[in-house]
């Protein structure tokens, strides 16, 4: 008897997949009919198969899908943010440039080390050391930035300290409110506010300059 | 159907959580099919099918609207399935592959439960009988027959679903029927 052809059994399965070329399915057939061994697997094969699709549908059991809905997570205001992102990409970049913007102020902050003070006439400046000699009254606004202030005499308005120290002498007398800025965060706040202040001062100077 | 289908999971990801509910109806029958031919238990199969589509419902904005929403539903249901499955057997070799037989390890080698006395097996019905041999195929050969010839879904899907090449679905099948028809030569 002549030996079964090589690939018999792949050829088997390739029929039940429905997948088999002509020549292979020319083959297999041949071959069954002289062949009660592979006949034989043959028909398991599909005896199988007619057993697996013989198998009832089943239903899923009630109130599963109820049971489902009430066990749902309420929404997640995190997936809620992220998808609200996914869906306005223009009002995402607008964030992001606000964001962005931010950080570039605070950068400022960083980067703005230089020693700097408001230009009044009876201010001594020594390096970083900036006096309010005693006996003298500063007039305006006194603003000193990454310096040292010492204030020996009198100033008339308000006093800044940026990333600097103060000292105030017993005979030291300030007619406005004094104020200093250390940190990244406050800087920011101040920034906000005198952009505020300014546009108030703004509106408000319009009626003001009438009256003068 | 895939349509509407999308429609709906655009209302629930706009946050409108009522939409899934026509999502889970038309679902859960397939889905709880699948959970309980490949577990065998209806309780289990019950909590897994709950299981996936909480998990659809928390993972939706992952899901490609180009794509079929079945074919990823199937996946996540299919996954849990497997895993449930290797949680019920936990011994701690049970991973390592079993030398000569390419990609199988000791999970997909050993039965699903213990095989029972023929005699006991030819009294049964048909519809307990169809469950026990499935029962009876290794996890690896089990999910592409249950998809193949419970589901009846064409290969190219199944392969989808698995996330394995088309030829390793078409031998896990070829070797599922092998065993299938082994086992039922008692039949």
């Amino acid at each position: 008897m002549k030996p079964c052809p090589e690939d018999i059994v792949r050829y088997m399965h390739d029929y039940l997949d429905g997948e088999i070329t002509r020549r292979d399915e020319q083959i297999l057939k041949e071959h069954l009919e002289k062949c009660p061994e592979c006949q034989q697997h043959m028909d398991g094969l599909s005896r199988s198969v007619a057993f697996l699709k013989s198998a009832a549908p089943i239903e899923a059991p009630e109130g599963l899908a109820s049971g489902i809905m009430a066990s749902l997570p309420k929404e997640r205001q995190g997936a809620g943010v992220r998808r609200w992102f996914g869906r306005h990409p223009m009002l995402a970049a607008v964030a992001m440039f606000v964001l962005l913007a931010g950080a570039a102020l605070l950068s400022n902050f960083n980067t703005e080390d230089q020693f700097a003070v408001s230009r009044q006439p009876n201010l001594v400046v020594e390096g970083n050391k900036v006096t309010v000699p005693e006996g003298e009254t500063v007039k305006g606004d006194l603003v000193v930035k990454n310096g040292e202030l010492h204030i020996e005499g009198e100033v008339e308005g308000n006093v800044m300290v940026i990333n600097g120290s103060k000292y105030m002498a017993s005979t030291a007398i300030v007619t406005g409110q004094v104020e200093e800025i250390n940190q990244a965060f406050e800087w920011l706040w101040y920034k906000i506010k005198a952009a505020v202040k300014d546009s108030i001062s703004f509106f408000e100077g319009d009626g003001g300059d009438g009256e003068e | 159907m895939e349509d509407l289908i999308k429609k709906r999971i655009k209302q629930v990801l706009k946050g409108d959580q009522s939409a899934f509910e026509e999502i889970v109806s038309l679902y859960q029958n397939r889905l709880y099919q699948v959970c309980y031919r490949m577990l065998g238990n209806s309780h289990e199969a019950e909590d897994i099918t709950q299981e996936a589509f909480i998990r659809a419902y928390i993972n939706l904005h992952t899901f490609d609207q180009k794509r079929k929403f079945s074919t990823w539903l199937y996946r996540i249901a299919t996954n849990l399935c497997i895993d449930r499955i290797r949680k019920k057997k936990p011994d701690a070799f049970l991973d390592a592959p079993v030398p000569g037989t390419e990609g199988l390890d000791h999970y997909s080698s050993i039965a699903h439960d213990s095989p029972l006395p023929e005699e006991e097996v030819e009294r049964m019905e048909l519809q307990d009988r169809v469950q026990y041999e499935i029962g009876r195929l290794p996890d690896k050969y089990r999910s592409a027959i249950v998809l193949r010839y419970i589901e009846e879904l064409p290969l190219q899907e199944i392969s989808e679903i698995l996330e394995l090449p088309l030829g390793t679905v078409k031998t896990r099948i070829h070797r599922g029927r092998e065993a299938l028809r082994k086992q039922m030569k008692t039949l």
